[in-house]
């Protein structure tokens, strides 16, 4: 899961003013600010500055590195493992994020009005988000056998030729990795979604039914544009964690059969650590990062936006 | 609000009873699947109805698949993590929202940028680096590495919290002469502890599901937390379900014990600032 946040509540007035108690930095305040961040650039900024400059090598983990320029991202270009992991990627984005937030929303909106047994409804759905991908892969791993329960049931169904072993078949691998992660995205996103709903005020909705507003338009006028800023925050949400998405693939596919189920996130930790290019590895590294960028970025300009008030 | 007859209302409790029952059907599953016996799995298919109760698959995956010392692991690199990444963040945010200190802003938004970094680009340097340093393939780093990935976002969350604690509680601690140390513990400490309680909840399930980072710098079995462990548990095996189910059972316990004591702090933890 990503760890993403919306920036904080806006505060009244009255905090804008700086409160300045103490005019001298005291020795023990610059190390509460300095250790903390001595620690977040050794172990992130300054690995994030090497896996750029290994992304300029062929280095293979032993042999010191030599410089190969843009090698690496020239043989991505003709690299059809890359193509695929890249248009997987796309395809996790696209499927993963839009039924992510349409369900999230969808089901918030369900469950948003609180009545005798919601809260149960409401914990049913958010369980998955407690477990861990992996154990959440291990739990449809066995649904998805041959002789497992989605099987069963087609066969039940009098479906027999819609039977499949879902993941060792190159047509079905991606799509039945995608539905563990959802299960447990879904849940996700409709707390974000429950939280937002919450703060929309009801003289809202009570003057638009004045006003004769139907259920549609109340959520087309309403609804929609006060979860404006939950709505980015899902999207940050989804597109950073389509593009960290590992866990998943990797315990039910290894991002097989035949590559069928590769995502930019497998194939890169796969040509690092099994195949040891790490140089090749670290570009594929840095494609991830650039189309992660913007969204970042993005985000960023709202959280200096928001701590600007 | 709007009128509601009981016919609707039986529906509605029908739809998401409905609903709710396909979402938990999996975990139903996966425990009725733990207490099965290997035979009746062989026989009767992984997806059939049970035709046995027993705690074998528990006990396999206990000794025999070591989630017993998968469990200490990842409790021995969960707790201090959690500690240690709530405790610097903090700091962090009571000197970046309380003073004036210079480029806060800048600092601030920096630490949260590398949060949000995707971990891919620093996993070959970050499991150089711990090689380097004689810690490659031991707890230590895991830790180290999950605090400085993680200070980031608690510190922005934390941040936003301080923020909105009045000035006049802090103008009045300093008259009394109260330093920047006493007025961390006594005042703001205090005053944040409901967000602490959630980003704790939260981020003891973050660490503890934990698979790419401990992938990447462990490499011995009897090192594992209990996430990449049951990837082992997978491999080891193979199509014995009611091995794997019990170990995704053992392994989901502890975070789940979490959520329900916590259910409240940890659902507000992922709402977080989600409104605005």
């Amino acid at each position: 899961m990503v760890t993403l946040t919306a920036p904080p509540v806006e505060r009244p007035a009255a905090e804008r003013r700086r409160n300045k108690p103490g005019r001298r930095l005291s020795p023990l305040l610059l190390a509460f600010v300095l250790v903390p961040l001595a620690v977040e650039a050794f172990w992130v900024f300054w690995p994030a500055i090497q896996g750029v400059f290994l992304s300029f090598t062929n280095w293979d983990g032993i042999s010191p590195p030599t410089s190969v320029g843009l090698g690496n991202y020239t043989e991505m270009v003709g690299d059809p493992v890359f193509g695929k992991a890249l248009l997987d990627t796309v395809i996790w984005l696209v499927l993963f994020g839009g039924v992510a937030a349409v369900g999230g929303l969808g089901t918030a909106l369900f469950l948003q009005r609180e009545r005798p047994g919601v809260g149960v409804y409401r914990a049913a759905l958010f369980t998955p988000v407690v477990f861990s991908l992996v154990a959440t892969s291990l739990i449809w791993q066995s649904m998805y056998q041959p002789d497992g329960l989605i099987n069963n049931v087609l066969g039940g169904l009098g479906l027999e030729s819609w039977q499949r072993s879902w993941l060792s078949e190159s047509g079905t691998a991606l799509y039945a990795v995608i539905l563990p992660a959802l299960w447990r995205q879904i849940g996700y996103v409709m707390v974000l979604y429950l939280a937002g709903l919450k703060g929309i005020d009801p003289v809202l909705y009570e003057a638009a039914t004045v006003d004769g507003a139907n259920r549609w338009q109340q959520f087309t006028k309403i609804t929609l544009p006060q979860l404006r800023s939950v709505n980015s925050v899902v999207l940050s949400v989804i597109v950073i964690d389509s593009l960290r998405s590992f866990d998943v693939v990797w315990s039910l596919t290894k991002g097989g059969p035949f590559h069928s189920s590769e995502l930019l996130s497998t194939y890169m930790y796969a040509t690092a650590f099994q195949s040891l290019r790490l140089g090749y590895a670290s570009a594929l590294a840095v494609v991830i990062f650039l189309l992660a960028f913007g969204v970042i970025v993005t985000y960023l300009v709202r959280a200096f936006q928001e701590s600007d008030s | 609000m709007s009128r509601r007859s009981p016919l609707r209302e039986a529906g509605y409790h029908v739809t998401a009873s409905a609903v709710s029952l396909l979402w938990l059907l999996p975990i139903i599953l996966v425990v009725v699947t733990a207490f099965r016996s290997f035979d009746d799995v062989a026989q009767h298919g992984v997806g059939s109805l049970p035709h046995s109760f027993t705690f074998d698959g528990f006990a396999q995956a206990w000794t025999d698949g070591g989630a017993a010392q998968a469990l200490v692991n990842s409790l021995l690199v969960t707790v201090p993590t959690v500690v240690i990444t709530l405790t610097l963040a903090s700091v962090s945010a009571f000197a970046l929202s309380r003073y004036d200190i210079p480029f806060r802003r800048t600092v601030l938004l920096l630490m949260l940028a590398g949060n949000l970094l995707p971990p891919q680009i620093l996993l070959v340097p970050v499991a150089k680096l711990s090689e380097v340093l004689g810690i490659y393939d031991s707890l230590v780093a895991l830790v180290v590495v999950q605090v400085g990935f993680g200070l980031g976002f608690y510190t922005f969350v934390l941040h936003g919290f301080m923020r909105a604690i009045p000035t006049e509680i802090q103008q009045a601690a300093v008259i009394d002469g109260a330093g920047a140390g006493q007025l961390f513990v006594r005042i703001i400490l205090p005053l944040t502890r409901p967000a602490l309680a959630a980003l704790s909840a939260l981020a003891f399930t973050w660490v503890f599901n934990d698979l790419l980072w401990a992938i990447t710098v462990l490499r011995s079995e009897d090192r594992m937390p209990v996430t990449p462990a049951l990837l082992g548990l997978q491999g080891q095996f193979v199509s014995m379900w009611n091995v794997i189910a019990a170990g995704s059972v053992i392994a989901a316990i502890p975070t789940v014990a979490v959520f329900l004591r916590f259910q409240r702090h940890f659902v507000a933890g992922l709402a977080l600032g989600a409104v605005k």
